[in-house]
């Protein structure tokens, strides 16, 4: 379709002669997803459909090729010269889109700005407490103490050029409070295979190709012109690109995935998310007061965590809530994340029998009442994962509530603490071990273990996450890691659901490499 | 009449305060908008700070007297999601939902009025039962299923016409239209149609009610008597006096239409103002659902009040001066 595309414009264009407009002959990508990005202010927002708009206008220092391991972008090599100390090599004859050339300026003022107050990527560099230019071509990053994993971080934080912030007056990201929109909402100057020709927000941007990239030499850049329209309506969508309207959808519903298989115009690629699904139970409290046990807390108790983890079939929830659309997981951290272990990846067997012995031992014979939340709105298919889930136990004689809400609600709770029993999901951006027990694991302290609404505190995993997050010597670090994973499964933490699976959609005739960071690098698509 | 007029307009100050303040207690509902605003890195302090930086730990109350205020000199603040000015959104996405429900309007008056006549005038016509019967379809089904039923059948099977958007956009600078370029309006049928289907049965089914009542009046038998044509007849005599509650109920429809532009903006990602809506409930994002909530119920106050006062042209029965009792309501 894409050659009979371009030979017809070109024979319409010779028909026609000065008729035919020039756009014709091109290639053009039509692509769709739900949502919109926010903002194409690179800083201000760290959420994916917005990084995945400024992946393809704004690049790192360090970049992460398909298979998501390190590659060099705007910075050609990175070493630590001390052990709190970072020095990265910059790429030279590198320009931004209105021309103007890459150096250290640009760099250091880049991680500055994402460091700023009303940065929401500051997160990922609370480690630094300096970025200083050695010459044109070098800068280094100073931080409060070793930061193994600062390479990793730096892959979010995208290069702006600070001649252009400075006269946009763009120098920081927009502040909430802020009033008035700011030039770089709407407007953008990266280093980026695609430049921004015209941005409607929620309907449509259009990005064209920049010919001036710096690294055309080595990529497809196929695409002349990509159009990106959000459809929040998932059927609208598939019509779209069955209709071939669009040549690429990012987010396809799941339930027409057979539909869209079946097409024989129409592709679907699939790969492990880096997201793992899991329950959480509040282990920590003395008393709950949403279950029927009074004076104890059963999630306390190991044995009733086993029973319940013992009592998922795991499989009827993957072939039939899932569609087959998941990868059953025995441990909370997704497979390509530094320090997932196969060994430390398998479940416990499912055996209502064996469940049912666990909870008599505890001393709930007759089971008890307790109440899962769950969000509605935020994983697939999360709603009904919990109602199976909830059968499952029931018949081990656990009876529990469901409560489904939209994800601010559950989120909110979660954060509050209020709730006991609870569904999250979790993606790991750093691509490391140390991000699952920092927010997951770690004690609940106001810092860290953020997302630890279980109120497990273990005094050894609290240490071997610190020690991890500064000991750089690699070797001794992964076996932090893996003691760390230990303790985590020995204590049956949270019950390990499955891995999500990420699924685009494209026509046939269109080659989008997929990642399982669900973010599309377009500079790689081919056509046929 | 003044009287009458600023009286109607005090009503309509204190309707729209009232639908603010429900709104605001509703929000109380929807979740935490700070969870969809910042990274899940982010620490418990720095949540809170935003939080009390954006007045969301204040009382509802506070909130809304706050919010009130703002509205009052037309800033309904700052969009959680976008960031940008909620009344500049707003603005932006307005023209696309008035002319879809504008269109939608006349479809559902140029397609429903003949049809209402139609069936009024050929009762037992084999045609008349299938208007009837479509026109039962129009009420029974759901919104988004017309939509979609009509996306797959356009779109997917004939690929006449395209599933989503608004293309061919022309910018008048005060204005932004689609309607100047053939491919806004291949784009706009659908949409037209889907949100206009149920309007058009209605106004059917009372063309047809108002005209079986009319045809068996004195004056269009007289009318008959003087041996005037059917045509005349039937469109000067009877249709012209069946026009007055048609004018009335569309008129009061329009704001409705408007309000339910939401669940077609949904399937065809039309870009108006209830595609907004349905993003922001998404994200709990407060100033743009509160501005909306305040704009339908200005339009609904709006349309009530041009119609009050159409009655009072209309109706001389309202317009006699009473002692005790100036102005009607």
């Amino acid at each position: 379709m894409r050659m009979k595309t371009l030979l017809l414009g070109t024979v319409f264009a010779v028909g026609a002669t000065a008729m035919a407009a020039p756009a014709d002959a091109q290639n053009q990508f039509r692509w769709a997803r739900q949502g919109d990005a926010l903002t194409l202010d690179p800083m201000s927002q760290n959420e994916g459909p917005t990084n995945t708009l400024s992946a393809q206008i704004y690049e790192p220092l360090i970049e992460r090729a398909n298979d998501l391991g390190l590659q060099a972008g705007l910075a050609v090599s990175w070493e630590p010269v001390e052990d709190t100390i970072w020095e990265f090599q910059l790429r030279e004859g590198v320009t931004f889109h209105d021309g103007a050339a890459f150096d250290a300026d640009d760099a250091v003022f880049s991680v500055n700005r994402a460091m700023a107050e009303t940065s929401d990527f500051r997160n990922y560099l609370s480690s630094v407490e300096e970025v200083e230019k050695v010459d044109d071509f070098t800068i280094r990053i100073h931080t409060a103490g070793p930061n193994p994993i600062l390479p990793q971080q730096m892959t979010f934080i995208y290069m702006m050029d600070q001649d252009w912030a400075v006269a946009n007056n763009v120098e920081e990201p927009q502040d909430y409070a802020g009033g008035e929109e700011t030039f770089a909402v709407r407007n953008a100057n990266g280093t980026g295979p695609f430049i921004v020709e015209l941005r409607e927000p929620e309907v449509r941007t259009v990005l064209v190709k920049n010919e001036n990239y710096w690294d055309a030499a080595n990529v497809p850049l196929e695409i002349d012109e990509m159009v990106l329209s959000p459809i929040a309506s998932d059927p609208t969508r598939v019509a779209a690109l069955l209709s071939g309207e669009l040549e690429f959808v990012l987010d396809p519903p799941v339930q027409d995935l057979q539909r869209l298989a079946a097409d024989p115009s129409i592709k679907v690629e699939t790969v492990d998310e880096n997201r793992v699904i899991f329950f959480g139970m509040n282990m920590g409290a003395e008393d709950l007061d949403d279950d029927s046990v009074e004076g104890a807390n059963p999630f306390a108790d190991i044995q009733v965590r086993e029973a319940l983890y013992r009592a998922i079939d795991i499989d009827a929830i993957q072939r039939v809530v899932m569609r087959g659309q998941a990868t059953p997981a025995g441990v909370v951290v997704p497979t390509f994340v530094h320090g997932y272990d196969a060994d430390l990846d398998v479940r416990l067997p499912f055996d209502p029998d064996g469940a049912r012995e666990l909870l008599a031992e505890a001393g709930y014979p007759d089971g008890f009442q307790a109440t899962l939340y769950c969000p509605n709105d935020r994983y697939v298919n999360d709603e009904a994962i919990c109602q199976a889930a909830v059968g499952m136990w029931a018949q081990i004689g656990v009876e529990v509530d469901l409560v489904a809400r939209t994800r601010s609600i559950h989120f909110q709770d979660l954060q509050n603490r209020v709730i006991n029993f609870y569904m999250l999901g979790w993606g790991v951006p750093t691509f490391d071990s140390e991000y699952i027990f920092n927010f997951l694991y770690h004690t609940d302290d106001g810092d860290r273990g953020s997302w630890n609404g279980t109120g497990f505190s273990d005094a050894r995993m609290d240490e071997l996450t610190q020690a991890m997050l500064t000991e750089v010597d690699l070797a001794a670090r992964d076996s932090l890691i893996a003691e760390a994973w230990g303790v985590a499964q020995e204590n049956l933490v949270y019950l390990p659901l499955h891995y999500q699976v990420i699924n685009w959609a494209m026509g046939a005739d269109v080659n989008v490499p997929i990642r399982s960071d669900n973010t599309p690098l377009f500079k790689y698509v081919s056509f046929e | 009449m003044a009287a009458f007029i600023i009286k109607r307009l005090l009503h309509s100050v204190i309707v729209m305060l009232a639908v603010g303040f429900v709104a605001f207690l509703m929000f109380n509902y929807v979740g935490d908008p700070i969870n969809n605003m910042v990274g899940q890195e982010t620490t418990v302090v720095q949540r809170e700070q935003l939080r009390e930086q954006l007045g969301l730990n204040d009382p509802f109350y506070l909130q809304f007297l706050r919010f009130a205020g703002n509205a009052a000199q037309g800033d309904f603040g700052l969009s959680y999601q976008h960031r940008r000015p909620v009344e500049d959104i707003i603005m932006e996405r307005l023209p696309a939902t008035l002319e879809l429900s504008i269109m939608s309007a006349l479809f559902a008056l140029g397609v429903g009025v003949p049809m209402g006549v139609y069936t009024a005038l050929n009762r037992n016509s084999v045609l008349s039962k299938v208007f009837m019967f479509v026109s039962l379809v129009g009420v029974s089904l759901p919104t988004f299923l017309i939509g979609i039923l009509l996306i797959f059948l356009f779109a997917v099977q004939l690929q006449w016409l395209p599933s989503f958007g608004r293309p061919g956009v022309v910018d008048l600078g005060w204005w932004h239209t689609s309607l100047l370029t053939w491919d806004g309006w291949k784009a706009i049928i659908m949409p037209a149609i889907t949100l206009g289907l149920f309007q058009m049965t209605l106004i059917m089914r009372l063309v047809r009610a108002e005209m079986l009542g009319v045809l068996r009046t004195d004056y269009i038998k007289f009318a008959r008597a003087r041996g005037l044509k059917n045509r005349a007849v039937h469109f000067g005599h009877a249709l012209k006096n069946t026009m007055v509650p048609v004018i009335t109920v569309t008129g009061l429809q329009l704001g409705t239409i408007i309000a339910f532009a939401i669940i077609t903006e949904t399937v065809f990602q039309w870009p108006g103002i209830g595609l907004l809506f349905i993003g922001a409930v998404r994200d709990a994002d407060i100033p743009v659902m509160s501005a909306y909530l305040v704009m339908i119920a200005f339009f609904f106050v709006v349309i009530n009040l041009i119609v009050d006062l159409l009655y009072f042209a209309v109706d001389p029965r309202l317009r006699v001066e009473r002692p005790g009792a100036s102005g009607g309501h």
